[in-house]
């Protein structure tokens, strides 16, 4: 099945055995594909016994870690097909990830995640304010994961600004001038969690002390970027939704999980809270001890497939995320497919030693 | 001679065992003959105090330390070190240790050695608060308590990573003892040494094992040798300097060996071992590196993520860049002992852990390689010594004078 097959598939549509049938045929393909093209990922594959014919279902094709691609360059394409390269948004002195996407990867990134945000959102495009600063997207040709997701989104904007200017401080007049004029309209907003809570959460609360309000009762917010740096603050998903309604009435929240090496199949977090994979990609929690698939309800180590990944041998993807699946084809919102929650981050090893190291290497 | 040390430096340290006072007047203190009877006899008491203590024992790396500093096993030190030449040997003075961060025991070795060549001590513990930390501290007050004689010689600190307090104890060191490895030794080297001190550095190293197949098979006692091997390797997580990363299998009974020995060490390992779910994310990694890297590796088949055994078809000098540990081990079948040259003409390569007969590995040293610095039997590779990394820790700390 080729992708432009696949995209035309509704995304929540397959139930889990067509599902199955789709991915199995799908990622043994990507596996060949990258395996000719790749010849780091050839070496990989022998190294671990690969053997394509032996392969049942697509949970039987090997994961790499995503750490490899801070290590490696890993690419399936030649250089001059290169037409973007994404990379992990890490602070100063960490190694990132770099993503190399050619013109195809590239398109059917943002035609998949379109399908997907569409299902949330409704097709058609709407005012959007961008809860975060122009400067993230400048360079255009070196993609940080904030940069990307803005511009993945961007293209439900119809009309778009930025809530936040340079110095990540939110311009009240012009967001009262956009709620002005949409507000008869649906709007969407977007941003990461973190930057959402600290510069414009926050704000809205200041001002709202001061008698300065905001209406957002007609905005559908989608955030992600995950929790972590909220843990510190104590703010639970749930409260985080409790908050930004008394602060704004702003009730349609979406988080969504994501992650630069599979851009475009993200995760949507729907009515009920679940976050949803869609027929495009999957989740697999495996035992850490083994790797075996987790049963329904247990907690283990995130897999990542997706069936975007032709220009970088990614379609198989072991994270360092933990997880659980809740259930598959009924979440009570009506959508096929497994839905599941996140739990944070693995914990980096604790062990003994002669050396001392000081840089911890494996957080990002 | 009193030296006069920066107060406000002093200040910052916590000082474990003695005070600011005994470090400023450590260059005062007379420095003792190598194996004095007075070192002696407050090390047996330590001892003494370590084997009663119910919390020690608990730790074996705090019984094994208590076991080497008894009369008994220092009077055998004492034969081989103390020179019987006639020619007086005593310490260079003040001697100033950097413990390991993430080992909790090497300190008290460190401060022993120091003690029996004849110098005043100041050892940097590690800052984690490991309870073996604790209780040998413990054990070396109590000592104190009856053994006065020995406290301007002992002191036992704590601090942060501070230059401050490195230059100012550096300044009075007579000798500087790093361990840590690399970035801990460029780091003390930022602190100038007075023109004649000298100083021992432990650099990260890597070590290895080699196994004779018809030796291991013709054992009896195959479940002691997973025990010695889960010593070497599982308990201190596979990440000592000592412990081997590479299994070099010998002999004409390889494959058999090889199933006997893994499936005695899988047995011990989930019955033992604490796994951390990162753990089996690192090894996959490790081996999708060294495959990308190196064709005809192989990754063994395997039940679960405890032991990753990757094969390699040839040993290469870059290899042992693609280490990893809490059991991740290469496994390399040999033909020839000269294959490992590339790997053992390092400098990091420390110590041959073996099964068999030890001169299989002699031609190997004798052809001037420049790394391997123990040749030990498996079970011992952790065995403390005062020949450490190829250094005569006796001669780097004492001074001979000459007397004719």
């Amino acid at each position: 099945m080729t992708y432009e097959e696949i995209i035309n598939i509704l995304p929540y549509s397959l139930d889990i055995n067509a599902k199955e049938k789709l991915l199995t045929d799908r990622l043994l393909n990507l596996t060949k594909l990258h395996r000719e093209k790749c010849p780091e990922y050839a070496r990989m594959l022998a190294a671990l016994n690969f053997d394509a014919d032996k392969v049942t279902s697509y949970k039987d094709i090997p994961f790499l870690p995503v750490r490899l691609f801070k290590e490696l360059e890993l690419k399936s394409v030649e250089s001059k097909e290169i037409v973007k390269t994404m990379t992990s948004s890490g602070t100063t002195g960490q190694a990132v990830s770099r993503i190399y996407l050619d013109r195809a990867t590239a398109s059917n990134q943002q035609k998949t995640m379109v399908k997907i945000v569409s299902d949330f959102t409704g097709s058609g495009r709407m005012p959007m304010m961008i809860i975060d600063c122009p400067s993230v997207i400048k360079d255009r040709t070196m993609f940080s994961a904030r940069g990307a997701g803005i511009l993945g989104f961007s293209v439900f904007g119809a009309k778009k600004i930025y809530a936040l200017d340079d110095d990540m401080n939110l311009d009240v007049a012009e967001v009262k001038k956009f709620l002005e004029t949409y507000k008869d309209q649906k709007i969407l907003l977007f941003g990461f969690t973190f930057m959402i809570w600290q510069h414009f959460y926050k704000e809205l609360l200041r001002l709202k002390e001061d008698g300065i309000t905001f209406d957002f009762s007609n905005g559908i917010l989608i955030h992600g970027g995950g929790w972590k740096k909220l843990v510190s603050e104590a703010v639970s998903p749930k409260e985080f939704h409790e908050r930004m309604k008394d602060v704004c009435g702003l009730e349609h929240i979406h988080d969504y999980y994501g992650m630069v090496e599979q851009t475009g199949c993200i995760y949507m977090e729907c009515e009920c809270g679940h976050l949803h994979a869609s027929i495009f990609s999957d989740v697999i929690i495996r035992r850490p001890r083994d790797f075996s698939e987790a049963n329904i309800g247990e907690t283990g180590i995130i897999q990542v497939v997706s069936t975007i990944p032709e220009s970088y041998p990614g379609h198989s993807l072991l994270t360092e995320d933990e997880g659980v699946v809740l259930g598959v084809d009924d979440c009570p919102c009506g959508r096929k497919g497994k839905y599941f929650k996140i739990n944070g981050r693995l914990r980096n090893a604790e062990i003994r030693g002669c050396s001392d190291t000081y840089a911890e290497r494996f957080k990002s | 001679m009193r030296k006069d040390l920066n107060p406000d430096v002093l200040k910052r340290v916590t000082y474990l065992t003695g005070s600011a006072e005994m470090a400023a007047g450590l260059c005062d203190t007379p420095a003792k003959m190598v194996f004095d009877e007075s070192v002696i006899d407050f090390l047996d008491d330590v001892s003494k105090v370590l084997m009663k203590a119910p919390e020690a024992k608990g730790y074996p790396d705090v019984v094994t330390f208590g076991f080497w500093i008894r009369r008994g096993s220092v009077l055998k030190l004492a034969e081989r070190f103390k020179g019987r030449d006639g020619q007086p040997r005593l310490g260079r003075g003040t001697a100033f240790h950097i413990a390991p961060s993430n080992v909790p025991v090497n300190f008290a070795y460190s401060m022993v050695c120091g003690l029996l060549t004849g110098n005043g001590n100041i050892v940097r513990v590690p800052f984690k608060d490991f309870p073996q930390v604790r209780i040998i501290i413990d054990a070396f007050d109590q000592a104190l308590a009856r053994h006065r004689g020995m406290k301007p010689y002992i002191l036992f600190v704590r601090y942060e990573r501070d230059k401050d307090v490195n230059d100012l104890f550096s300044s009075i060191a007579d000798t500087r003892v790093v361990w840590g490895g690399d970035e801990t030794v460029a780091e003390l080297r930022k602190s100038p040494l007075p023109p004649r001190s000298g100083e021992i550095t432990f650099a990260d190293r890597y070590s290895l094992a080699v196994i004779d197949s018809d030796f291991y098979m013709a054992m009896e006692d195959e479940s002691h040798v997973a025990e010695d091997f889960y010593n070497d390797t599982f308990l201190s997580d596979q990440n000592a300097c000592t412990s081997p990363r590479l299994i070099v299998w010998t002999g004409n009974k390889i494959a058999e060996a090889k199933k006997l020995f893994w499936d005695e060490e899988h047995k011990l390992v989930e019955r033992k071992y604490a796994f951390q779910a990162i753990q089996g994310v690192n090894k996959l990694t490790k081996s999708c590196l060294v495959a990308a890297a190196i064709s005809g590796v192989k990754v063994e088949e395997h039940r679960d993520n405890l032991i990753i055994r990757v094969s390699v078809p040839e040993i290469t000098g870059t290899l042992m860049d693609y280490r990893d540990n809490s059991g991740y081990f290469y496994e390399y079948d040999c033909k020839n002992i000269m294959d490992l040259a590339p790997l053992c003409d390092d400098k990091r390569c420390q110590t041959i852990g073996y099964i068999g007969e030890r001169e299989a590995v002699l031609p190997l040293i004798q052809s001037g390689v420049k790394g391997i610095d123990r040749v030990v039997p498996m079970g011992k590779t952790m065995d403390f010594d005062l020949i450490w990394d190829g250094y005569d820790l006796s001669a780097f700390l004492s001074r001979t004078v000459v007397f004719v």
